[in-house]
């Protein structure tokens, strides 16, 4: 008990890094997965490849190895790429290779999560009847109009559900980000339990952590849902 | 000729939806079109719009040709508006919003000026009191009157009608009938595909029977119903009337 009350300000520290990198995540990832899901249902055949390739990597591949691609990998590109250059008898301008830490963090949770609300936004919007497209066209307004003023709004009602499911799959996928030593909840209790081998306590106390924000969130989403319900 | 429709086919993969469609509406004429399903009416009616794409042939509406790849087809639907049979009114927007949409989005009018023209259509199909409601509070045959007073909002010259009762329980299809009969006797183009015999008759100036993607026959109200004369048309009516 004693180890956990000891342990606790660190790891709700930690939990609330685990929350900014999420809500940043889902910020950022809806952008992308904006652009990707409507990529996706583009007719133009090669915006639409480019759309596809994107969600297929990155919901194709395991998060932790994205992570460590974006983190150790990168680096390890420009560092092949300026020796190159030098060998090449170019002048040397880098010497650091390293990525930031949390610009890999919030680079790597937001491509993945974006990629999967690519798929809840491509679905939101082709589950509006094809009969709303149609009466807006049919009023003069463009692709593009129909989609703003006709489509979107109501395809964003339908996708709040699985945008929280997908909001308590990232917090939950954040602790994978301990894999580079980022000190979020999961990598807070890693070194906690290091520190005091209290090893059950601790992971028991972070999981509950995490269930209790998960659960929180998963409440407020209801809430929303029901507020916004006009029709 | 407000429409000039030349040899229009339309094909869905290998099914030959629509075979060599040659058709002339003169301004104000309203012309009713009968066949049975699957006969291409609606398909007819829906390339007249461009909502489906013809395959081939020429479709000139107000002197424009909107097969010609160059016309801009989100003009020319201005000046053509279309009443569905689902409605297909916007669910998450006021019946007031519903009607102000296109005319403010697309046109540019005001606001004021658009809810003003928006009230007076509401008016004119006797939902002044429901300007404020949502579509899913509405009935169909009170949908469907906006959704007819949506489409006059942007003020056509020519109004398509697809089946604008099929979806309506029968005590209602007599309400969203009386609109039409009204703009009908008003002046305006319609081309209306329906099932609605008894507004053929009273309100058609000409009735164009269709059948496997041809038309088989047309002619007035009176020498289709009462003298028809290619067998095809006999045997629909009979089944029919």
């Amino acid at each position: 008990m004693e180890n956990i009350l000891h342990a606790l300000p660190l790891m709700l520290e930690g939990a609330g890094i685990s929350l900014i990198i999420t809500a940043v995540g889902i910020i950022l990832g809806s952008i992308i997965g904006l652009a990707a899901g409507l990529a996706r249902l583009s007719r133009n055949k090669l915006v639409r490849l480019g759309g596809t390739a994107y969600v297929d990597f990155f919901r194709g591949s395991p998060l932790f190895v994205q992570i460590m691609l974006i983190y150790f990998g990168i680096p390890g590109l420009l560092k092949s790429l300026h020796e190159y250059w030098v060998s090449t008898g170019g002048e040397p301008f880098m010497t650091n290779f390293s990525l930031n830490i949390w610009f890999a963090a919030i680079l790597s949770i937001s491509l993945n999560s974006g990629a999967y609300i690519a798929e809840i936004f491509r679905a939101g919007v082709q589950s509006i009847e094809k009969g709303q497209i149609e009466a807006a066209r049919s009023l003069g307004m463009n692709h593009f109009q129909a989609m703003r003023y006709v489509i979107l709004p109501q395809a964003f009602k339908r996708v709040i559900p699985p945008m929280g499911n997908e909001f308590i799959m990232l917090l939950k996928e954040t602790s994978l980000l301990s894999v580079i030593g980022f000190e979020e909840l999961a990598r807070k209790t890693q070194l906690e339990v290091a520190r005091t081998y209290a090893t059950f306590e601790l992971w028991l106390t972070a999981a509950f952590i995490y269930l209790i924000m998960t659960f929180t969130f998963s409440r407020l989403v209801d809430r929303l849902e029901e507020r916004l319900k006009t029709d | 000729m407000i429409i000039k429709i030349k040899d229009l086919y339309k094909n869905f993969g290998d099914l030959e939806v629509l075979k060599g469609i040659n058709c002339s509406i003169k301004e104000k004429e309203v012309v009713v079109v009968i066949g049975p399903s699957g006969s291409g009416k609606s398909t007819f009616l829906r390339c007249i719009n461009k909502l489906e794409e013809p395959t081939s042939g020429t479709i000139i509406i107000d002197g424009y040709d909107i097969t010609d790849p160059r016309t801009d087809i989100n003009y020319v639907r201005q000046e053509v508006g279309m009443v569905f049979q689902r409605f297909n009114l916007f669910p998450h927007k006021t019946v007031l919003e519903n009607i102000t949409l296109a005319p403010v989005k697309v046109r540019n009018v005001s606001q004021e000026e658009a809810e003003k023209t928006a009230r007076e259509l509401l008016q004119k199909v006797g939902l002044s009191d429901k300007a404020e409601a949502y579509p899913s509070q509405l009935s169909g045959g009170q949908q469907q009157r906006v959704a007819i007073a949506r489409a006059l909002a942007m003020r056509p010259k020519i109004m398509l009608f697809d089946e604008p009762t099929s979806a309506l329980d029968p005590e209602m299809v007599g309400e969203v009938l009386a609109v039409m009969k009204q703009l009908a006797r008003e002046g305006m183009t319609m081309v209306v595909v329906t099932h609605e015999m008894g507004f053929a008759r009273e309100v058609g100036d000409r009735v164009i029977f269709m059948d496997e993607g041809r038309m088989v026959e047309e002619g007035t109200p009176e020498q289709i119903f009462n003298n028809a004369q290619n067998p095809r048309t006999q045997l629909f009516l009979s089944k029919i009337l």
